[in-house]
């Protein structure tokens, strides 16, 4: 277990994190990868978008889920719900949740992510 | 609101990304007295007239370029710390921006969560040169996305979880050395 706790500092440590999962991320194309987009213009930034990334990244890691594309975008004008967050598995529709914490992120990544049921509660809409 | 520093660094990069940027570079300057940031883009730049618009946060045209209130909440926040702020474009050439705060001020912001900052403009935007100096003193920390790639075997490293992860703790470590 002290392993692990090791600190990461230099490139050569990343490298090794590289060496462990490296050939798990590239035998996947883009089009078989579910897709997360997280608003990160000023009103999502101010709402808390950044540490919904924080949350949705380590979300990933510690379910070791390596067919999720993380992106961002800018203001798309529904600055009141941020923070968004859109979900767009392979060949389904895109749905937004609006208002997003992290505590709802590992609700998104184990219902909707992993298991293809939308989380209710925190929808904002679908698009087709 | 924007709390911190890093906050308001993630606002700004994020305009150079829409702003059609290749390269961004990002400087926090920690010099004792006064702390810099300085945000430069390679992207489309704006005219002077624009450049001149877009610290005024009553400017809502959004048909020439994306402008929002991250500008003026940056001018106005360093101008209450004793620090100034400074913006410069040419149409073509690209942006930079800056803006010092004085650390005597009660004010001044803490600089907030940086590495979280870094890492979520590496995910969202992993095909932009990303350049970021940590100065505190004489000391430095450089991040060079470019370099990054290179030694983690190329394509976009950022997009795999766990080395995301990894790279949040290794600017963190890397940062925090600086401190000690």
């Amino acid at each position: 277990m002290t392993e692990e706790k090791k600190k990461i500092r230099s490139l050569d440590d990343l490298r090794k994190i590289k060496e462990k999962t490296g050939d798990l991320t590239s035998a996947r194309s883009e089009v078989d990868k579910v897709k997360v987009i997280i608003g990160m213009g000023t009103c999502g930034i101010a709402a808390g978008a950044r540490e919904i990334m924080n949350a949705v990244l380590k979300e990933l890691e510690v379910r070791n889920l390596h067919n999720v594309a993380v992106e961002t975008t800018g203001c798309i004008g529904m600055c009141q719900n941020e923070p968004l967050l859109d979900v767009i598995r392979p060949g389904e529709p895109r749905i937004t949740y609006c208002a997003v914490t992290p505590p709802d992120v590992s609700r998104i990544v184990s219902e909707h992510i992993v298991n293809g049921r939308i989380v209710q509660d925190k929808l904002y809409g679908r698009a087709d | 609101m924007l709390e911190d520093l890093s906050h308001h660094i993630l606002d700004i990069a994020e305009n150079g990304v829409n702003a059609g940027a290749e390269s961004i570079g990002v400087t926090f300057d920690d010099d004792g007295e006064f702390i810099r940031l300085t945000v430069r883009d390679n992207g489309r730049g704006m005219s002077e007239a624009t450049a001149r618009a877009v610290v005024d946060p009553f400017y809502t045209t959004r048909t020439e370029r994306r402008v929002g209130l991250g500008l003026p909440f940056l001018k106005q926040l360093s101008e209450l710390c004793g620090g100034e702020f400074l913006l410069s474009s040419a149409p073509g050439k690209g942006t930079t921006v800056s803006a010092s705060f004085s650390k005597q001020c009660v004010d001044t912001p803490p600089p907030g969560d940086i590495p979280s900052t870094l890492l979520t403009l590496l995910v969202g935007h992993g095909h932009i040169s990303w350049k970021y100096v940590h100065r505190v003193g004489k000391r430095e920390f450089l991040l060079d996305s470019d370099e990054l790639k290179d030694a983690l075997g190329g394509g976009n490293p950022f997009t795999d979880p766990a080395l995301a992860v990894g790279v949040k703790e290794y600017i963190a470590e890397n940062i925090g050395e600086l401190y000690m």
